[in-house]
């Protein structure tokens, strides 16, 4: 596997000027939405404790209520199917198609089935997969990860979606209305679904007493998927489990306000038991997610809910852009949850954060992400994964920061370099922190100066 | 061994100190008015309430505001529309529908989303396929939050069931919103109260 340069990656997107300055934007807007629905409910602080505090319980007791909800859903009249790892949930997907003759098979946004690169195997088998969110669309047409676990596409502005559709639908290569591109999506997207032998959904959520999953999205395209072809099957990662229905009631309140800030999905869809005539199959995913339970440090990221709130407040996902994490999950989430699938290849997603803990404070289930990410740091760093340059300004730091008058000594030093040195001193190709960013100004006195002089006397 | 006993002994095997599950309370306390909060939820969410016509003539309300629709089809028995979901085989036959009639068996006023199983529905498929929905709504089968929706005892019956909150929606291009994504493109409420049977 190839290491990612995540560095290398986002300068690529921080070239595009345009973009940069939608994505942050947009981003941004999205994080502010989410302050502003957050902070009109007097509970909010009191949900995220308890959908931590749900979630906490239900991870220690995962095997119990798998069960449970194998259980109910069994007597529901649903197929359940165990796979240990994505080769084997594709196996399985396969299987089920093969056998009803399915050659179509639509479905909606599921970070799952991209973690297993689902459709890859089973285009190669001769299936055709239609992604029906309008975002995921744009992605697969594009030849794309989604950029986002909510917005797929954020990254994309309009004339860039006119171009993928005007390759792929045949629309007007010059027309940019955003209406336009929608409706031209909806209208090519329908026919597929009408036709197709099979239906797919992922999972937000499932209930072990009740046997049923909950789906979240706005576009009714998941309920047209489940409810139009004959068959459904829904993807689902064994940690979305929780033990009973009236806990649907944290989750649904704090998911959409945290993703878009909205009070919840246009759909909130709960699925228990095939409809009249139809077939149902769930099948629940390993695939990493046992191995990570037993580590110590990282079982926490399990409580994850995929709302992306905590990519939208990220100043670095926000700059640059879910695709140059190089792996399913980006942003702070993806950095902690790709290095438990691959440390090698993710071993730069740790750095890629200014360790500013803004993505532990607005996270609905309350996971301790920037501390995750300080360990994944410490580990990368004893396996000796870190690029030679890190490593030798990290030794330098670390003889400063443990010295206090050597560290006195550098900041004076660096507060005059900042103000008297030439820009091309400071923006030297080996200073990270000058590179894309302005440098701020010098303060006129060290905070330590400040203080001896306003405080210490008195 | 399988893979179900596979994933389940290494969950085991984690060993991850157990912790006990916290009593979610329901948070209603002082809660403002259902209906006055429900309406204007549904606002936020791209929905539409509209009041009854002075006449009470459900059909011709329907018909004014959607006057080029050829096809509606009811699923209540307030309005005839021109095709009843009774005589619906396939969800396929759905797709020409341009104004699908339905009755939510109850509403939230926190997040103005209306509850529809395959009871109401008939056809699940009414809700998703049609251009326009028509909801009827009775104001007292208005509850406050989602905490007191996932206490309904309907969800235990029905093998689907949606919270429904405006219509079909997307803001996946440059954040622009678009109301008629892949399902309805509008969602009118109606209030009207539903017959209750004495005794």
């Amino acid at each position: 596997m190839k290491r990612v340069d995540h560095v290398k990656a986002s300068r690529e997107f921080i070239g595009e000027e345009k973009h940069l300055e939608f994505h942050d934007r947009r981003l941004w807007t999205l994080r502010t939405l989410r302050d502003k629905a957050a902070h009109g409910i007097e509970e909010w602080e009191e949900l995220r404790s308890l959908a931590s505090g749900i979630k906490e319980h239900t991870l220690t007791h995962l095997a119990d209520y798998l069960e449970e909800f194998e259980r109910n859903a069994t007597k529901n009249g649903v197929i359940v199917h165990w796979a240990k790892d994505a080769e084997e949930h594709n196996r399985i997907v396969h299987g089920i198609l093969e056998s009803r003759h399915a050659k179509t098979l639509v479905k909606s946004k599921s970070m799952l089935t991209e973690e297993c690169e689902m459709r890859e195997y089973l285009e190669a088998r001769g299936i055709t997969v239609v992604e029906s969110d309008l975002g995921e669309r744009v992605q697969q047409l594009d030849h794309q990860r989604p950029a986002h676990v909510v917005v797929p596409a954020v990254h994309k502005l309009a004339s860039d979606v006119a171009r993928v559709f005007a390759k792929t639908l045949g629309t007007d290569p010059d027309n940019n209305d955003v209406h336009y591109l929608a409706e031209a999506q909806r209208d090519a997207t329908r026919p597929l679904i009408l036709n197709a032998e099979a239906g797919m959904t992922g999972c937000n959520f499932a209930v072990a007493a009740t046997g049923g999953i909950t789906v979240c999205t706005n576009e009714g395209n998941a309920d047209l998927n489940a409810n139009v072809p004959p068959l459904h099957i829904a993807s689902i990662g064994i940690e979305k489990v929780i033990p009973k229905l009236e806990h649907l009631g944290v989750f649904i309140r704090m998911l959409s306000r945290s993703a878009l800030g909205a009070p919840i999905t246009q759909y909130t869809s709960h699925f228990r038991g095939p409809r009249k005539g139809g077939e149902m199959h769930f099948v629940l995913v390993d695939n990493g997610r046992s191995a990570r339970l037993a580590m110590d440090d990282f079982w926490y990221s399990l409580k994850c809910i995929r709302c992306g709130a905590c990519m939208n407040t990220c100043p670095v996902y926000r700059r640059s852009s879910g695709l140059s994490y190089g792996g399913v999950y980006s942003g702070p989430i993806g950095a902690i949850i790709n290095p438990t699938f691959d440390l090698k290849k993710y071993s730069a997603l740790p750095f890629a954060s200014t360790m500013n803990g803004s993505c532990t404070n607005v996270c609905p289930v309350k996971i301790n992400i920037h501390e995750q990410i300080y360990k994944w740091r410490q580990i990368v760093a004893e396996q000796h994964e870190l690029p030679f340059i890190k490593k030798e300004a990290m030794k330098v730091a670390g003889k400063v920061l443990a010295e206090p008058k050597l560290y006195r000594v550098a900041i004076k030093a660096a507060d005059t370099a900042v103000a008297k040195l030439p820009r091309a001193f400071i923006y030297n190709p080996f200073n990270a922190w000058g590179k894309q960013r302005e440098v701020p100004d010098a303060p006129q006195q060290t905070f330590r100066d400040w203080y001896l002089k306003n405080r210490k006397a008195k | 061994m399988s893979s179900r006993n596979a994933i389940l002994d290494s969950l085991r095997a984690a060993q991850r100190t157990p912790a006990t599950l916290p009593d979610v309370p329901m948070f209603d306390a002082g809660l403002p008015l259902a209906l006055d909060t429900f309406k204007e939820t549904l606002a936020q969410m791209g929905g539409t309430w509209a009041d009854r016509s002075m006449d009470g003539d459900l059909d011709a309300q329907i018909r004014a505001r959607f006057p080029d629709a050829k096809v509606i089809c009811s699923a209540v028995p307030e309005v005839a529309g021109t095709r009843r979901i009774e005589d619906v085989r396939d969800p396929h036959e759905l797709n020409d529908v341009d104004v699908g009639i339905v009755r939510p068996r109850f509403a939230v006023a926190e997040t103005g989303s209306i509850w529809l199983s395959e009871v109401q529905y008939q056809v699940n498929a009414l809700g998703y396929l049609s251009q326009h929905l028509v909801a009827l709504l009775d104001p007292a089968d208005i509850v406050g939050n989602l905490h007191h929706a996932y206490h309904r005892s309907e969800f235990f019956g029905a093998n689907y069931a949606v919270l429904m909150s405006g219509p079909s929606a997307t803001a996946d291009i440059e954040g622009v919103l678009i109301l008629g994504a892949q399902g309805i493109r509008s969602l009118t409420v109606i209030p009207a109260p539903r017959v209750r049977y004495p005794g």
